[in-house]
């Protein structure tokens, strides 16, 4: 023990000198050549991109979940139990403005991470609010079919058909409701604070987020609303 | 990416910084072609369908369906096979074999179950086993 100890004092008595060199010698190379600051931002990219990749895999299992509700639906969307079929319920006219509303503040969102990655701080926020108005016609559309369909009589409790249907998009908008607290919280975040490290990898995540909800909804409106009308 | 990094360069002042930011950025170019081709594949199929046109349009839908998955996953979601994304294209792609076993898997499953387990299916069963 006590050898070794003297042997490892020994060795880094006898390396000092040069690592010390060494070290200097890097130091200035770095401050020469600014790759201090370089690697400063890499550091910070390495960040950012390990927070969208954990975003993102979050995104595929919440992919997943929805797949068990898209299968349910596809198992049992002829059980009607006697009342009203899809393509007696829903009306096309009104799920393509839907449809838009999410299409557009996909567009928008984009827009709005363009706005970002120029530094822009207010075109950013501006792009925020039209994506948040947006969704939120979205929702309040959707919102209103169901109450439409409750009071009808075709509410969730009537059929299996009318349950998976339900359960589906109103797990959607539930997402897309969350997805517009996420949008006000970093609205406000960036008004206050600006455009830091901290702000964009988190509007990065929202825009991962807002542009996988509108894939579901693809799903959704093919799946659902088209084969559902065209069968 | 390569049309991605030209359209930053020639972003204005602000490129550089975009740039900075986030490694490569998408750039305005990605999202409009996204976003047209988005309008149209989903103007078609809702035209078919509420046109009636019949035959094949469930064929047509989910066809129309996939194509505007995989312009969103491209344009807005910008994932592509640069070693930066290898991780995220991974993830998605295992993603999208378990979605293709849970929806057909109980599709399949849920039809041969409903086939053999309804009365009509049973007396069908019966029936051809006579004759």
């Amino acid at each position: 023990m006590s050898n070794e100890t003297l042997l490892m004092q020994n060795g880094s008595a006898a390396l000092k000198p040069g690592y010390a060199d060494h070290a200097a010698d890097a130091l200035r190379g770095l401050r020469q050549s600014g790759d201090a600051v370089d690697f400063q931002v890499e550091h910070h990219h390495d960040v950012a991109a390990t927070i969208q990749l954990g975003f993102w895999i979050y995104l595929m299992s919440d992919c997943l979940l929805f797949s068990g509700l898209f299968a349910t639906y596809a198992v049992l969307h002829g059980h009607t139990a006697g009342g009203p079929s899809g393509a007696q319920l829903f009306d096309l006219p009104s799920v393509l403005t839907e449809t838009m509303f999410l299409l557009f503040s996909s567009f928008t969102c984009g827009l709005a991470t363009l706005a970002m990655n120029a530094n822009n701080r207010n075109a950013t926020v501006g792009w925020l609010g039209v994506t948040f108005l947006l969704g939120a016609g979205f929702v309040t559309m959707e919102v209103r079919e169901f109450a439409h369909m409750v009071a009808i009589g075709a509410g969730p409790s009537h059929s299996a058909f009318l349950s998976s249907f339900f359960t589906l998009v109103a797990t959607h908008g539930l997402h897309v409701t969350c997805g517009l607290i996420f949008m006000v919280v970093m609205m406000v975040a960036v008004l206050r604070k600006g455009l830091t490290e901290t702000n964009r990898a988190r509007l990065n995540c929202l825009s991962l987020f807002w542009h996988f909800l509108d894939i579901i909804w693809v799903g959704v409106f093919s799946l659902v609303y088209l084969f559902g009308v065209a069968h | 990416m390569n049309v991605a990094n030209e359209a930053l360069a020639g972003h204005g002042p602000h490129g550089a910084h975009g740039a900075h930011g986030s490694g490569h950025g998408p750039s305005q170019k990605q999202y409009i072609i996204g976003f047209v081709l988005a309008i149209l594949l989903t103007a078609v199929p809702f035209a078919l369908v509420m046109r009636h046109s019949g035959i094949g349009t469930g064929v047509l839908i989910a066809a129309f369906a996939v194509a505007q998955i995989v312009v969103h996953v491209v344009y807005f979601l910008h994932v592509n096979n640069s070693p930066e994304q290898r991780w995220n294209l991974t993830a998605l792609l295992y993603t999208v074999l378990m979605v293709g076993i849970i929806m057909i898997g109980s599709l399949w499953i849920m039809h041969h179950l409903y086939s053999s387990m309804t009365p009509g299916a049973m007396h069908h069963m019966v029936w051809s086993a006579k004759h």
